[in-house]
């Protein structure tokens, strides 16, 4: 059944190749179908092949199968081969069988995605890659496998690669991936040269004939290798970003699959560690010590849900890189195993929240989400329990494990590292019980108004405070002028009635003046008469004009107190606006008072009202419940009671060589040691019960900036790269540009003779060049005639 | 080997050198073409059309190709009969008199020249089409300059291997030169001609000491004048060879355009017509190459140890400061040129292993042969892309003109992805052997230190191919500022990625006319990328190019010592 083996990397590479060829035709969701159904005959034939290696003696589970005969230049050759140990068959099983559920979720995730078969091809691509990876029987093999998932990685980050955020973070993890190459290719090279064999089966056998040195620089070879693609400190930097890409990636590549495969190279090559000297592995133990602890405190600020689970993911890789250090090997791949497992239930059943709450990933924003969504609740929970090491689900055996043999490792301070892994291990309940009643207890924060819409809404209306303030004082102008009005045509009427009363005075002294008896006289008295007359109309007119003052008098001041009145209440409106951040970190029992301003609210605010979150479709829950069976009952496969339990261990044993550290703990020490884990475990749940539940304390005393920056690491790679190493690359373009660079700056002279040409194009710089060509020249010479004689090889 | 070849030309009745004529066969095809096509194409006017020179080159060039089989049948028989190295003035390999040789190494760079040549003659057709420009002098001077770049490479005579430079250079000058109504085109020729002249200089005086010091110009004369041969103390009496020896080096360096001799390549490279670009960074650099391999690693084999250290110095330069560089140019024929210097740094470490007297040798041998065929491939298909996504006029070169490849043409941008990785040695591709079997040779050999540098410079390039890569396939308009340090942004972690404003997509291009040329390139340039994208792919996965021939025309090589 052995010989079945090739079948496993197989199936998705023929899925892979049918998925180019038709995936575009077959499209949404047979695409995915078809990918699924590739990943499960992977999953099937590793089973086959499973079920035949556990049939063989314990000696013999060390299977070679030669396909074809690759690289034979000469000295040089190498063969494609397949090496099948319990090691490699147990890195497929999960591989594939988590795989599988992936492929499956992925079906329903994706679905209406643009470039939907484009997504399977990749992802099948991936699956194909990394088998290579672990069933390479050569270091070359797995070289590639090692490359082909690197590159699925930046492809499916990359994949909505409209966004410069994802591009960008792709670029990361290819740049920094290439840093951890580097070490592979010099561990390789290293190991070829000593041994003269790239082949495991020769490395292996005879790793003991390496001399203390090589050994010891191969492990620090291999360990940069394995910090740049399991995300360790100082290369960690790329796997945060990396959760720019759609999420079952973010389950399947950077969590469960090709993040741990620097841990298996390191295991894979476990005879090799043997050999070095002490301090490589220390060194090892102490990145990964490091690393869990730094990433868990990282963790615990963050508040978008991809993130939390990104640095836990690096924290827990961590772990690996410990338990790998001290020679706990099967403590390690027993993690990876559970880890694999829950993990992957927790970045989907994430994904499931993002799909089910329109695309949001804002912890803030969720809350009380677990009544609308039960059954992503109630599998992310086991998956929290076992994540925080909770007894009996899987994670609390296997780390419980890992801290043993930390204990246990006394010649590289194992104390400490116990310390180090005990603490991470308190936080990582602590984030991860934060990371739960945020989003699925507590109020139901979606429907609440953010800080930016408040914000808004209370600009809405002091706007229309000051619009009413506009009126008023436009009406007081115009009352003012009413009064001014006024004020004229009073005048105006007092020097009328002036005129009407100089008029009866003339006419008076006309009549007085002339002789009754004249012809004249009766007309001189008519116009008395009239002038007379007219006096009272003028009089009247002038106090009908006064009146006029008084009213407009009156509505100036009812205008001025108007105005006053609306500065007043703008005053007071701006006094009362709250200073809200863009997003409300929201007080865990009420909603943000918007009682005040609700009419003002913005659009965004009433659509989410009309929208609720909804439990995902069935390809999207039934594998996290196979996944959260799966999480909650791992601890089986290597239960720590009896020898006969150790199951795990013993399957292992064939790929170990006997590498596998010795535990001298006495059984009560054992129990001590689980007991305290357990114990922080649960006082670090309780406690952020009381934090994040009961709002007994103020959260902010945990989500220090400083945690939530990733300890402006990140920053301050970008200040070296953006400060120092730019000005390094800037000044290389500058000596490129001015020294150096004749460059073809003629596109002005373009059609003049090559005469006149010649004569204004810079043959300074030919110049230039000659004179460095003749100093390399004395150079080159220098080292010829003399300087060989001192520093002859 | 040959020496039994040499036995069939007792007959040859004239006085003169005994010449084996059926061993020169690749040789005279490609320079007799030349010939024919400069006369036929004059004297029948009808010919000189666009079709003819370019089917009449690739056939040239086919014919010169396949006329090698034979030859590497006998020469590869004879390796078999195991001749030794003969102390008459011949040497065994050699034909006319001493003063040409053949083996399985001249075969293997004859059969890459040609390579070079037929894809180049594809990419010129379309070229001289879209430029409105023709003439069959574009043709011809290449077949003449590949011809030289044989004779460079099977000499066995530095005045012949003199002779082969300066065909081969001349040539390639004037090329660069051509475009007439091109001012970069014939500033780059003018640059290219001053210093080559100066390059030549420096290595005729090298031929001159290091005849004075052996009195010989035949290879062969000159290793048996070695210190292995006449027991002289290399510290006391060799400064005069050792000085020749250093000047034939310059003169190669700077023909391989190696730190620090490189200053003319990125000029050039960036002026000259594309087409001609693709030639003289494959075809020139490989019988570059190929001469600088044969005299050192035979004529100057005894003194090995004192070469190699300047060997390595140019070496390390050249992969650190061309792949530096190339990181700091947004025209990408500048940066391709930075990266052929690159390229240029892992063949000298290639040189350097070979030199290695154990096992690292044939191992450093292989590597080089198998370095110069995928780079050929490679960088003759780059310069390919270049010239199609030059557009009319040849001046689309820019970072951002590459921006959106992946729309208007999609199968160009995935043959341009797959070259590109292929110069940045990513696993599948033919680049990531030969870099691959470089840093192996090095390990073999010992030179941790030399291969941590070639890894080291490896990955600082892999990032500049990584930058052309991703401004193909971004589409958004947003950010097109940002490419320019995106690189290296993305090395730091750029902190939030920079706000694209308008999630517009590309809108209608400025230039319509540089679209339709991305849009339906030339067929035969098109053809001309796939094969070597193809040819790039199936070296990838199947590295060993069947049945030994590496490991044969390597030990070739290495006969001598």
């Amino acid at each position: 059944m052995l010989e079945a083996a090739w079948l496993i990397p197989a199936f998705p590479l023929v899925g892979f190749v049918l998925l180019v060829a038709f995936g575009r035709r077959l499209g949404d969701p047979v695409a995915g179908w078809l990918a699924t159904l590739a990943s499960a005959g992977a999953f099937a034939s590793t089973l086959v092949v499973f079920v035949g290696l556990v049939g063989e003696e314990g000696e013999r589970r060390f299977f070679i199968q030669h396909l074809f005969s690759w690289v034979a230049a000469g000295s040089f050759s190498v063969d494609a081969g397949l090496l099948v140990d319990p090691l490699a068959v147990t890195m497929c099983l999960f591989i594939t069988g988590v795989g599988t559920l992936i492929h499956l979720y992925s079906i329903g995730y994706m679905h209406g995605d643009r470039n939907y078969s484009k997504f399977f091809v990749y992802l099948n691509l991936f699956v194909f890659s990394m088998l290579i990876l672990v069933l390479g029987d050569n270091m070359l093999l797995t070289f590639l496998g090692w490359e082909g998932v690197g590159a699925c990685s930046y492809l499916l980050i990359s994949f909505w690669f409209t966004s410069e955020a994802n591009a960008s973070a792709g670029k990361k993890a290819f740049v920094t991936n290439r840093v951890g190459d580097f070490g592979f290719m010099l561990a390789m090279f290293l190991l070829f040269h000593e041994i003269g064999s790239i082949r495991y089966a020769d490395i292996l056998t005879r790793a003991s004939t390496l001399s203390t040195f090589a050994a010891t620089l191969a492990v620090v070879l291999l360990l940069l290798a394995a910090a740049g693609k399991s995300a360790q400190l100082p290369l960690y930097v790329w796997l945060p970003d990396a959760m720019a890409g759609p999420t079952p990636v973010s389950a399947l590549i950077h969590a469960a699959t090709m993040v741990t495969s620097g841990v298996f190279l390191l295991t894979r090559l476990n005879p090799v560690l043997a050999e070095a000297d002490t301090w490589s592995r220390g060194l090892v133990a102490w990145i990964g010590a490091g690393t869990a602890l730094f990433a868990a405190t990282v963790a615990l600020a963050q508040n978008d849900i991809k993130k939390v689970l990104a640095y836990s993911t690096v924290s827990q890789l961590g772990y690996l890189f410990l338990a790998v250090g001290v020679g706990g090997y099967v403590a390690a791949i027993f993690h990876m195993v559970t880890h694999a497992f829950f993990k992957a239930l927790l970045f989907l059943g994430s994904g499931s929240v993002i799909h089910g709450m329109h695309d949001e990933q804002d912890m803030r924003r969720m809350g009380g989400l677990y009544k609308f969504m039960p059954l992503t609740g109630f599998t992310f929970i086991v998956g929290w329990l076992a994540i925080a090491g909770v007894f009996p689900f899987s994670g609390f055996w296997s780390k419980d494990e890992i801290l043993l043999y930390a204990w246990n490792a006394d010649e590289i301070g194992g104390k400490g590292l116990w310390v180090v892994g005990i603490v991470t291990a308190v936080l990582t309940a602590f984030y991860m019980t934060r990371q739960v009643i945020l989003t699925f207890f507590g109020r139901t924060r979606f429907y609440d108004a953010t800080g930016a819409e408040i914000t808004e809404a209370w600009s809405a209306r002091i706007d229309a405070v000051r619009q009413e303030m506009t009126a008023a004082e436009v009406a007081r102008d115009k009352a003012a002028e009413a009064v001014g009005k006024a004020t004229d045509d009073v005048a105006k009427r007092t020097e009328a009635l002036e005129a009407a009363r100089g008029e009866v005075r003339q006419a008076n002294a006309a009549v007085a003046t002339s002789n009754p008896a004249d012809d004249g006289h009766d007309k001189l008295v008519k116009a008395l008469d009239k002038a007379v007359k007219a006096v009272p109309k003028a009089e009247q007119a002038l106090a009908k004009a006064t009146d006029g003052v008084g009213t407009a008098e009156a509505g100036v001041l009812t205008a001025t107190d108007e105005l006053d009145a609306a500065v007043a209440r703008l005053d007071e409106l701006k006094a009362r606006q709250p200073a809200l951040p863009p997003l409300l970190v929201t007080a865990r029992t009420s909603a943000p008072d918007v009682s005040e301003v609700e009419d003002n609210l913005p659009e965004s605010y009433r659509h989410r009202q009309e929208y609720h979150p909804h439990e995902s479709p069935a390809t999207m829950t039934l594998p996290l419940m196979v996944l959260a069976v799966l999480a909650a009952l791992g601890g089986l496969l290597n239960l720590p009671f009896t020898s006969r339990l150790k199951v795990l261990e013993h399957w292992l044993e064939p790929s170990l060589f006997g590498h596998e550290a010795e535990l001298s703990a006495s059984a009560a020490t054992k129990w001590v040691l689980a007991a305290l884990a357990l114990g922080g475990a649960l006082g670090a749940i309780v406690f952020s019960f009381r934090v994040y539940l009961r709002g007994r304390m103020r959260p902010e005393t945990f989500e220090k900036p400083v945690f939530a920056h990733a300890w402006y690491v990140d920053d301050s790679y970008a200040d070296f790269f953006g400060g120092p190493g730019r000005k390094l690359f800037d000044l290389a373009a500058w000596f490129d540009r001015t020294i150096v660079d004749g460059a073809v700056r003629g596109t002005a002279t373009v059609l003049s003779g090559a005469g006149r040409y010649l004569r204004v194009a810079q043959p300074g710089f030919v110049r230039a060049y000659a004179t460095f060509i003749g100093f390399g020249t004395v150079l080159v010479m220098a080292w010829f005639l003399v300087g060989r004689l001192y520093l002859r090889q | 080997m040959i020496a039994l070849v040499a036995q069939d030309t007792q007959t040859v009745a004239l006085p003169g050198p005994p010449v084996v004529w059926s061993l020169l066969w690749p040789f005279l095809i490609l320079a007799v073409g030349g010939v024919l096509l400069v006369t036929v194409t004059s004297v029948v006017p009808v010919l000189r059309g666009r079709s003819f020179p370019a089917a009449f080159t690739c056939l040239t060039a086919l014919a010169s190709g396949l006329s090698l089989i034979p030859v590497w049948q006998r020469v590869d028989r004879l390796d078999l009969v195991g001749g030794t190295i003969g102390s008459g003035t011949e040497g065994p390999r050699s034909l006319v008199s001493g003063a040409y040789a053949v083996d399985g190494f001249t075969v293997f760079v004859t059969g890459v020249i040609c390579v070079s040549v037929f894809l180049t003659a594809l990419l010129l057709d379309g070229y001289l089409r879209r430029e409105g420009l023709d003439g069959p002098e574009w043709y011809v001077l290449m077949l003449m300059s590949a011809s030289g770049g044989v004779l460079l490479a099977s000499a066995n005579d530095l005045i012949v291997s003199f002779l082969g430079l300066e065909i081969l250079s001349i040539a390639a000058y004037v090329m660069a030169a051509l475009h007439l109504r091109r001012a970069e085109s014939q500033e780059a020729g003018f640059k290219y001609f001053v210093l080559g002249a100066l390059a030549s200089a420096f290595f005729l005086y090298g031929i001159a000491l290091v005849y004075g010091a052996t009195g010989s110009t035949t290879l062969q004369g000159i290793f048996a004048a070695g210190p292995n041969a006449a027991g002289l103390d290399p510290r006391t009496d060799s400064s005069l060879i050792l000085a020749g020896m250093a000047l034939l080096l310059v003169g190669f360096a700077f023909k391989v355009s190696a730190v620090p001799f490189h200053f003319w390549a990125p000029d050039v490279y960036q002026g000259a017509p594309s087409p001609v670009v693709a030639f003289m960074a494959s075809g020139v650099k490989v019988a570059g190459f190929a001469g600088l391999a044969r005299i050192f690693l035979y004529a100057f084999q005894p003194y090995w140890a004192d070469w190699r250290p300047a060997i390595a110095a140019l070496a390390v330069l050249s992969t650190i400061v061309g792949g530096l560089l190339a990181l700091a140019q947004r025209n990408v024929k500048r940066m391709l040129a930075y990266s052929s210097i690159n390229h240029a740094g892992f063949m000298l470490l290639a040189i350097h292993a070979a030199a290695s007297p154990d096992d690292g040798g044939q191992r450093g041998a292989e590597a080089l042969l198998f370095y110069l065929l995928a780079y050929t491939v490679m960088v003759t298909g780059t310069f390919g892309v270049a010239t199609i996504v030059g557009g009319r006029g040849d001046g689309r070169h820019d970072l951002d003109d590459y921006r959106g490849l992946s729309r208007s043409n999609p199968l160009l941008a995935g043959v341009m992805a797959i070259l590109l990785f292929s110069q940045a040695g990513v696993p599948f591709t033919s680049g990531f052997f030969a870099k691959f079997r470089v840093i192996g040779a090095l390990a073999s050999d010992g030179s941790y230190a030399l291969g941590g540098a070639a890894m080291l410079a490896a990955v600082i390039s892999a990032v500049l191919y990584l930058r052309i890569v991703v401004s193909m396939f971004l589409i958004d308009n947003g950010e097109a500022h940002e490419a320019d340090h995106e690189a290296v942004d993305a090395v730091a972690g750029g902190r939030a990625a920079p706000e694209a404003e308008g999630d517009t997509l590309v809108e209608a291009s400025p230039e319509a006319s540089v679209l339709t040329s991305v849009r339906a390139p030339a067929p035969t340039a098109l053809l001309a990328v796939c094969l070597a994208a193809a040819v790039t792919l199936v070296l990838g996965l199947l590295p060993d190019l069947g049945g030994g021939i590496l490991s044969d025309a390597a030990s070739a090589l290495l006969l001598a010592g």
